[in-house]
């Protein structure tokens, strides 16, 4: 899928903005991603990042402009929200897994509620994504049962079970202890190196380095510069990009080296 | 004490129906209280404005007036609208109602401890607000609400004694009965109040096991 000739747009932001009360939160953002991309936002906290996630996947209702998930304006009035969330893939900061179901019904839950899939063949699928993830041994395990690492594992599962078109993920090691952090970036640089579309907010710049084909630097709302991994890290057209990556590796710098 | 053990023996029997009915009103009551309380509960925390306010109106009033005052205005009220019910019916709608509305307070607060993560990670996977509150919201609540929730079956239990105001032949009427043939006043009473310890115990020991029975690893410390 990585070497198509042509890529696909799969997701189209045109001059969105959220507004909670008098305070904007994004200002006219416009980003295009393409099948196979890997977009990684970064950016000082509060800036806006996680909002324009739950903007995409229709959490957060944008207070203007337009998002279109493969041509199909998804901000538009009538839109059905729930058959567009299926097609995308939202991994959270805390996890968020289903406290009273283990490892495999988290993962089933989409595809049995939302899906409607027959049991058997949720099964055979849900076990497959868990194996995807390396957890087939955890299957049977209650969330409380596992460690944080293996917890964001199931959620990635269970996002990926749906067939997403794309995944969201919002800082999704930010909530993890150090150690565990490699397992869950390991999991994602697996799934960028088979082609999933992925937009993925973090702090580890390895990571984005290593994976990303777009980075997009955000600041109060807006964005401020866009380009290759490339063109962010070694040659940034603006100060504030220069001075955000210059601090976040001073204080990131040392544990990277662990993970990547 | 040796004497009342033989007296107690004595009139056992004779409660055996009036406990029958105590367990039938306690049942009937917390079976209807659940099917009433759990829909106010979702329609007060989940529900558009007319839902809310109708859960809102009807948990306030069942819980701001004396169930006294609520059963006898189903038993003797009602028959003025030409809606006569049998005592045991009237008593069962009293604690029925009654007990519906302590419920869904119990279950409110599960719902809203449960928190609105697990109902965005719900929505985040496609599922619609009804789907997520059935799969993901009440597994949840309900367990989490059972040691909270004991109250109230224990306390239903003792309350049904109230149906002895309109004659109903529960526990309660059937001490009075007794105590007023034996001249034993005191003696019925205790006699009664050991029987409803007994039953109070063995439903607390039921709600026990059914805790531990649903219990989810990790669970409990959400």
């Amino acid at each position: 899928m990585k070497d198509k000739p042509v890529k696909n747009k799969i997701l189209e932001i045109k001059n969105v903005s959220k507004k909670y009360t008098d305070q904007f939160v994004l200002r006219d953002i416009s980003l295009t991603v393409n099948e196979g991309d890997n977009v990684v936002l970064i950016g000082p906290s509060g800036t806006g990042k996680s909002t324009l996630l739950r903007c995409i996947n229709l959490l957060t209702r944008v207070s203007g402009g337009q998002i279109f998930l493969d041509d199909e304006e998804i901000t538009a009035k009538g839109v059905n929200e729930d058959r567009v969330r299926q097609h995308i893939g939202m991994v959270f900061q805390n996890f968020l897994l289903f406290n009273h179901l283990t490892a495999l019904q988290n993962v089933l839950s989409g595809l049995t509620h939302v899906k409607h899939l027959p049991a058997k063949q949720a099964k055979e699928k849900a076990l497959m994504e868990l194996e995807r993830v390396g957890l087939s041994d955890r299957a049977d395990h209650y969330p409380g049962q596992l460690s944080g690492g293996q917890q964001q594992r199931v959620a990635i599962a269970r996002a990926l079970a749906m067939d997403p078109r794309i995944m969201l993920f919002d800082e999704p090691t930010s909530a993890l202890d150090p150690e565990l952090i490699g397992e869950v970036l390991e999991v994602m640089r697996k799934l960028a190196e088979e082609g999933m579309t992925m937009m993925v907010v973090t702090h580890e710049m390895g990571f984005a380095r290593e994976v990303a084909n777009q980075i997009v630097f955000m600041e109060k709302g807006l964005i401020v510069e866009q380009g290759t991994s490339q063109d962010l890290f070694y040659h940034p057209k603006s100060d504030r990009t220069r001075e955000f990556l210059w601090k976040i590796t001073e204080l990131y710098g040392k544990k990277e080296e662990n993970v990547t | 004490m040796i004497e009342w053990l033989q007296f107690f023996r004595s009139i056992l029997p004779e409660f055996y129906q009036g406990m029958l009915i105590t367990i039938e009103l306690t049942v009937v009551g917390l079976l209807m209280g659940f099917a009433l309380g759990l829909p106010a509960a979702v329609a007060r925390v989940y529900g558009g404005k007319f839902l809310r306010w109708l859960a809102i109106g009807y948990i306030e009033l069942f819980r701001g007036t004396p169930l006294l005052v609520q059963l006898f205005l189903i038993y003797f009220g009602l028959p003025d609208f030409g809606v006569t019910l049998s005592r045991m019916t009237a008593a069962y709608l009293a604690l029925g109602l009654n007990s519906g509305a302590y419920q869904a307070e119990y279950f409110r607060s599960a719902i809203q401890a449960i928190g609105r993560d697990q109902m965005m990670a719900g929505r985040a996977l496609g599922m619609t607000r009804l789907q997520a509150i059935f799969h993901i919201i009440l597994p949840q609540a309900l367990r989490l609400v059972i040691p909270a929730w004991s109250n109230e079956p224990v306390s239903l239990l003792k309350t049904t004694a109230i149906a002895f105001l309109i004659a109903v032949p529960d526990l309660m009427t059937k001490a009075k009965l007794i105590a007023s043939r034996t001249y034993d006043p005191i003696g019925t009473y205790l006699a009664v109040a050991v029987i409803y310890l007994i039953l109070v115990f063995i439903l607390s020991e039921g709600l026990k096991f059914l805790e531990r029975r649903l219990r989810i690893p990790g669970l409990e410390t959400v």
